[in-house]
């Protein structure tokens, strides 16, 4: 009896252990503070925590497929300052196609060097950082980029509005979790994705073709890159060449800490949103217990690696392992 | 051999896991000297008592002797301290160092300021090496060395202590027959120093080739020991898998249709040149030739994932151009590649994924993919192959050797190929299992597809095919018929002894 209880226990811990804390998580805080769990406070969060979210579900088509994105913060400013420039030379119902024409460009090109080159992702998307950085430079000019009429625009609906009393982020945030999840989920594509991150060799043997799977997850990524790149110059207007400078870690965070495997193969829409929701409540729980903000940045990584550990002990059964 | 004190003692064994009881009081011994080998089923426990053994897994109860003294093994480090190695099926070393650095890996020698003391390393390394007869230096960078010889460090490794017992776990799983004789010396070798030697293999060829005893495992508890010269393969097999076994080796002619695949010519760079064959429709044709004749080569030609640089490939009489599995799939040819694990399956998807892989994007109601058309296909071959799985959801690397083998060859039949190439259909499954892979590749044909099947095993290649293809260093010296052919014949053949070529 004992050890069914115990092993039962494991494999629950194993299979919903981030669940789990979440839910732990959020009575704690909850009891802690009374405002934690207040409507506006939770919409709050949810609002703010939408566009790395809007990331993250890109980035987990990625990670699944066996590589890593760090370009997406990067990406995220060009998007913005392309879509704000253009809002008063094009207009917006224009501006908005052509950034993200070029944006997916941009996504194409790194799954074209990672995929159909098959160089090493990390490297590719590490150098498209600082890469598309210069071009972001280079097409503001240095410069902050603002929409001139800013009352006069309706381009701001997309991160100001909302609907029901919901903001849009929100929406648009879920909305692109169902699609994205039912692409992932239910769809050939998405079991390819996870064929070629489980055994990129096997797929290839099972005549996947591995090289334009990997190709399109970039192109997915960079398709989510410019929806938050849209919601970001939305809801500010105006932006610094950097608005999106250290997301690519952040959202990194959230992808692993839904649980997919940095390996490739295991993860899913679903757990990234939940991964994507620990990070912006963990950083709202802690601003409201009142820590200095500086005080999160160590109490997240804190928090992120327990979770990872605890994740992999659950899976191993045991929480020291001499061997992976 | 089996009076004194014995090298290694267990004594009631049990190793649980959550869920499992892999060793149910296992009790297990070998004598200084002796050969005593371990047999059982894919899952009947030898792994597990091995790393036990080694230091690996520390048992639930139970203990371990050595020469009769109770000890308690912390890690392999602290097994191999106290007299124990163990030699890995899989190969564990680093490929960017040398011989030497292998041989004493995480036990260097040291001179002052832990500077490694080369000249110590080399001279005891080289004089290991030179007791194995190796034909290399311990200066050579390991990733350069053949298999076999990467083989040679890894048992050169184990003679670094004054080791007591050492265990051999499926040594000639990548070894050639003339590799396999040297690696039998070796152990005759180190039994005449008093060694005991516990040797796990599936090969009962071997196991009376080389051992003393044997002890079976079936389900996680022991089923007996037999003494070698006494016994026979029909009553450790019945030990093995609880039932007797059919050990036919008669091929029934096959009755043959048209010629479904021909080559004509074909040639890759330096992997193989100048081959021409042709398989029928309801025939079986056998490629048998040492590890690197250019056979996998070929297989891997046909399925597109090679191109070749001359020749030409006629499917139903036609010429065609194959660049990718994808057009080879479509061309009704499927493979069931080598390694199973790293080119067959995707181990951390569940049965189903795995088996309809190829072809989930034609499974589909709408844009999404259809789990009642998936299930049905893989219930229909689940049945079909008798495939042992909880379900579709459990995982394909929680299956034994042989039943993920039948999910690679569901896989594919599932396609209605015309053409199926089995590469190494039964390498690292169990006797059962095996025997009806045999039986299943030769229902297969008579179902009408023209299988080709390529192994290094000939009693398998004797047991499926109707025609033989013998093949050597990249070239193809001659094809049998069934009735014509010989085991020596054969040897010669793929030895490049016999260069006289018959097409």
């Amino acid at each position: 009896m004992a050890t069914i209880t115990r092993s039962t226990i494991t494999n629950v811990l194993a299979k919903q252990g981030i669940l789990i804390a979440f839910v732990l998580f959020i009575i704690g805080f909850g009891l802690a503070n009374s405002r934690f769990l207040a409507v506006d406070n939770v919409l709050g969060v949810i609002r703010s925590s939408a566009i790395l979210g809007v990331i993250a579900l890109g980035v987990t088509f990625v990670v699944i497929s066996g590589n890593l994105d760090l370009s997406v913060g990067s990406m995220m400013s060009f998007s913005t300052i392309v879509v704000l420039d253009l809002h008063d030379k094009l207009g917006p119902l224009m501006a908005i196609p052509a950034m993200f024409a070029l944006t997916m460009c941009l996504g194409a090109f790194i799954g074209f060097l990672v995929g159909y080159l098959k160089l090493n992702s990390l490297i590719v998307t590490l150098g498209m950082l600082s890469a598309i950085h210069g071009l972001t430079l280079t097409w503001s000019g240095g410069k902050n980029m603002d929409i001139a009429d800013k009352q006069g625009t309706w381009f701001g609906i997309f991160g100001r509005g909302d609907v029901l009393g919901i903001p849009v982020p929100i929406l648009f945030f879920a909305l692109l979790a169902i699609v994205l999840s039912i692409l992932l989920a239910r769809t050939p594509f998405g079991r390819k994705v996870y064929a070629v991150g489980g055994n990129g060799t096997a797929a290839t043997f099972s005549g996947i073709p591995r090289a334009r799977i990997v190709f399109l997850s970039y192109v997915i990524s960079s398709f989510c890159v410019a929806c938050a790149g849209l919601l970001q110059a939305s809801r500010s207007l105006g932006s610094q060449n950097t608005v999106g400078q250290g997301l690519e870690l952040e959202v990194l965070a959230a992808v692993i800490l839904g649980g997919a495997s940095l390996l490739g193969g295991a993860g899913t829409v679903f757990k990234t949103v939940i991964g994507v929701l620990i990070l912006g409540f963990i950083q709202n729980g802690l601003l409201l217990v009142g820590l200095a903000f500086y005080v999160q940045y160590v109490v997240t990584w804190v928090i992120i690696i327990l979770a990872v550990w605890l994740d992999i002990a659950a899976k191993r059964g045991r929480f020291l392992s001499p061997i992976a | 051999m089996t009076e004194g004190t014995p090298a290694l003692r267990l004594s009631g064994i049990v190793k649980t896991f959550p869920g499992v009881r892999a060793l149910d009081d296992v009790s297990f011994d070998v004598m200084p000297g002796e050969v005593h080998a371990l047999l059982g089923e894919n899952g009947a426990g030898k792994s597990t008592l091995m790393k036990v053994l080694a230091g690996i897994h520390q048992p639930n109860e139970g203990d371990i002797f050595i020469e009769e003294q109770k000890v308690v093994m912390r890690s392999p480090l602290d097994a191999k301290a106290k007299g124990v190695v163990l030699i890995h099926q899989e190969l564990s070393l680093a490929e960017e160092l040398s011989a030497a650095e292998n041989i004493y890996l995480g036990e260097l020698p040291t001179k002052s300021f832990g500077r490694v003391d080369w000249a110590t390393l080399h001279e005891k390394s080289g004089a290991i090496l030179e007791r194995l007869k190796c034909s290399f230096g311990p200066r050579t960078i390991v990733g350069d060395l053949s298999i076999a010889n990467m083989q040679m460090v890894e048992i050169a490794r184990a003679l670094t202590v004054d080791a007591k017992a050492v265990i051999f776990d499926e040594p000639t799983a990548s070894l050639t027959d003339a590799e396999k004789v040297v690696l039998f010396d070796i152990i005759r070798d180190l039994k005449a120093r008093g060694v005991g030697i516990v040797y796990i293999s599936h090969r009962m060829d071997e196991i009376f080739t080389i051992s003393d005893r044997i002890s079976v495992l079936r389900d996680g508890s022991y089923r007996g020991t037999l003494m070698t010269a006494v016994t026979n393969e029909e009553e450790v097999t019945k030990l093995m898998i609880g039932r007797s076994l059919d050990l036919t080796r008669n091929v029934q002619p096959a009755e043959m249709g048209d010629v479904a695949i021909a080559v004509q010519g074909l040639s890759c760079g330096k992997m193989f040149q100048d081959i021409s064959f042709e398989v029928r429709t309801g025939e079986v044709l056998g490629f048998y030739g040492l590890v690197g004749a250019g056979r996998t080569e070929i297989a891997e030609t046909l399925f597109g994932l090679r191109t070749p640089s001359a020749g030409q490939i006629l499917i139903d009489g036609e010429v065609v151009k194959i660049n990718s599995p994808m057009d080879a799939i479509r061309m009704g040819i499927s493979l069931v590649p080598e390694s199973r694990k790293e080119q067959g399956l995707v181990l951390g998807m569940n049965c189903k994924d795995n088996m309809t892989l190829p072809q989930v994007g034609d499974l589909t109601a709408g844009p999404f993919v259809s789990d009642g058309a998936e299930i049905a296909i893989f219930d229909q071959y689940r049945d079909k192959l008798a495939i042992k799985t909880p379900g579709w959801r459990e995982k394909v690397g929680n299956l034994s050797g042989g039943n993920q083998q039948k999910i690679v060859i569901g896989k594919w039949l599932s396609m209605r190929p015309r053409v199926l190439i089995v590469d190494e259909p039964t390498r690292g499954i169990d006797v059962g299992s095996k025997s009806e892979i045999h039986a299943l590749i030769r229902d297969l044909a008579k179902q009408g597809y023209a299988v080709i099947v390529i192994s290094s095993e000939m009693p398998e290649v004797l047991q499926v095919s109707d025609r033989i293809v013998a093949m050597f260093h990249g070239r193809l010296m001659r094809i049998f018929s069934s009735q014509e052919v010989t085991e020596d014949s054969l040897v010669q053949a793929i030895s490049g002894l016999n260069t006289d070529r018959v097409a």
